[in-house]
């Protein structure tokens, strides 16, 4: 007779929460002492981990590889700047306007894109992201290919993005956030769902759950989540320009899962804050000399190297060297 | 269809012949053709599922069977002809719908989800009854009534004992158990079986064939099979396909001593 389900018996999405709770507590608590370039690599390092945490929902958890997910990273960052006035905004609802307006492209470029599959779906929302990409280069609405700047951070009440401590807390908040959201997906009907489409989309049809409507709910929350990660970096970069949008910021956070191990949250975070510290170290003279020159050669063999040692990315490796977190 | 005598077989087959038991009727087809391009891989087809029975419908490779069960289940559109459930016209009613209203297939090739255990697959399956996905605070482990629904559907397919193994793991034969037990977590009144035996050991093929007899007393039963010892052993009614067009249906005795299936399909070996 079965009674319960089994919970141990596949690694989860999700993973036991203490880790990732652990690791903001520690982050918390270490802010103050890192100093101004630490906290700056430290908040450029999550606002990334929230952009692949956005894309791992879609590739990682429901199974489709998108190659325009910058297009709402960088919708996000415009809609920041351009609903700024010249006295800033509200932090809040610029950070919910920007969510809407990624959430609101995704739904155009869901619906249509997810009535292909495979390679066809990665061409179709590479061809949406460029399109997004060329209005914002192209015409007036952005300040063309210069971008615009932002002309005072945003701030809501306390919580002024001027400030860089604050800046910080704002940012691992809203990591944690997108972080917890997405375990408690993981975990859920939804997430269970996803998973199966996944795995097996034609039994989850005849099983009846329409698959359609779930992979693009899955896509509009995970362009708005992007949406969050756009708000922000405009926040603190302060300038916007076409380039957010681009196909190659795409690729980049296509290999920031990819190197971290896709499926899993852990994988998206850790993967983010390696493939921005090794860019980091690469393109630093002081570290590599001459070769800094060079850093986006390098920063490929490394990547290719890494992939091809570490297939799972590196949350294989936290797997292949304690033999309990082995599936 | 031309009406045939009625076939000794008991009142309740006796009575179905007439047309006047829609009760018992769940799944009626009429005239379903489906072309590809200028093929036509089933053509006219005609048949009625009832409660109570288990509808054989056999035929040599490429005869249509699985087409015909992919137009049923709503995989593939029907280019022709009207498939009605309780009466309700769902001949153009998406896969999903037909499968909440009642309808449930399994696979021919296994379609299990192999990295999940025996029993978060028939979870996961018997899920799409109670979806609300927006419920994210809610673990879908502990969905009672999927859990409910999957216990069941194990306990019946005699898959039970291996409720926690990872699918991927399963034997052959235990694999197709679990494609008909992912099936019946769903909770169908209709099921549409394509091969449930294929490969299956002599042992397998006794409990499945057990297993289909229980199930008919509350289902509809469609049963595409190449066994013919277990067709001629369970099914209650056999239509006989060839080349896209039913040639025959009727009861298994009948059918045996068709000339004309005789000539078409079973050959010497009956």
């Amino acid at each position: 007779m079965t009674t319960t389900p089994s919970s141990a018996a596949r690694p989860g999405l999700a993973g036991p929460a203490l880790i990732p709770a652990l690791v903001a507590i520690a982050l918390a608590l270490a802010g103050p002492t890192l100093g101004p370039y630490g906290a700056d690599l430290m908040v450029k390092m999550m606002i990334l981990s929230i952009f692949a945490l956005s894309l791992q929902l879609l590739v990682g958890m429901t199974g489709l590889v998108s190659l325009g997910h910058a297009a709402f990273y960088g919708i996000g960052a415009y809609v920041t700047v351009l609903a700024s006035g010249s006295e800033g905004g509200n932090l809040l609802v610029l950070g919910l306007l920007s969510m809407a307006g990624a959430a609101g492209y995704a739904l155009v470029v869901g619906a249509l894109s997810l009535r292909t599959r495979g390679v066809y779906f990665i061409m179709v929302t590479l061809a949406f992201a460029q399109m997004a990409y060329f209005v914002f280069h192209d015409t007036p609405v952005g300040g063309g290919s210069d971008g615009i700047y932002l002309y005072v951070r945003p701030a809501a009440g306390a919580l002024d993005m001027e400030n860089r401590t604050v800046m910080f807390y704002v940012v691992l908040a809203a990591l944690a956030a997108t972080y917890a959201l997405l375990a408690l997906i993981g975990r859920s009907r939804f997430g269970a769902a996803l998973a199966g489409i996944r795995v097996n989309e034609q039994r989850m049809r005849a099983a009846g759950f329409p698959v359609y409507g779930y992979k693009l709910a899955a896509f509009v929350l995970a362009g708005a989540l992007a949406g969050l990660a756009g708000c922000l970096v405009a926040s603190r970069d302060g300038v916007v320009n076409p380039e957010l949008l681009g196909w190659h910021n795409s690729g980049e956070v296509l290999l920031m899962i990819i190197l971290g191990g896709l499926g899993h949250l852990r994988g998206a975070v850790i993967g983010a804050v390696a493939f921005t510290l090794l860019k980091e170290v690469l393109s630093t003279h002081a570290m590599v000399g001459p070769l800094a020159n060079h850093w986006q050669l390098t920063l490929g063999i490394a990547i290719i190297v890494f992939v091809a040692l570490l297939p799972r990315g590196l949350i294989g490796l936290a797997a292949r060297i304690s033999p309990r977190n082995t599936p | 269809m031309s009406p045939r005598p009625a076939v000794p077989k008991g009142a309740r087959t006796a009575a179905r012949q007439g047309e006047g038991t829609p009760v018992s009727r769940l799944l009626a087809v009429e005239q379903l053709t489906r072309r590809f391009g200028g093929l036509v891989a089933v053509n006219a087809v005609t048949l009625d599922l009832h409660l109570g029975e288990v509808h054989a419908v056999i035929g040599t490779n490429g005869a249509g069977k699985s087409t015909l069960i992919n137009m049923l289940s709503g995989e593939i559109e029907a280019s022709v002809g009207r498939i009605t459930l309780d009466g309700q016209d769902i001949t153009r009613r998406a896969q999903y719908r037909r499968a909440l209203g009642g309808v449930g297939r399994s696979y021919q090739r296994t379609t299990i989800f192999p990295e999940f255990t025996v029993h978060e697959n028939c979870r996961l399956a018997a899920q799409a009854a109670t979806p609300r996905p927006w419920t994210i605070w809610q673990s879908a482990q502990g969905c009672a009534a999927s859990n409910a629904a999957a216990d069941a559907a194990l306990e019946a397919a005699g898959l039970a004992a291996e409720a926690r193994r990872i699918a991927g793991t399963l034997s052959h034969g235990a694999k197709r158990q679990l494609e008909v037990a992912m099936c019946l977590a769903t909770q169908p009144r209709v099921l549409l079986l394509d091969e449930p035996l294929a490969g299956m050991g002599a042992e397998e093929t006794d409990r499945m064939l057990t297993l289909l007899a229980q199930l008919k007393a509350t289902h509809a039963i469609l049963l595409v099979e190449h066994d013919m010892d277990a067709v001629f052993r369970i099914a209650d009614r056999i239509t006989v396909m060839v080349n896209g067009a039913v040639i025959a249906t009727g009861a298994p005795a009948e059918i045996r001593v068709n000339p004309e299936v005789r000539t078409a399909y079973l050959g010497e070996g009956h």
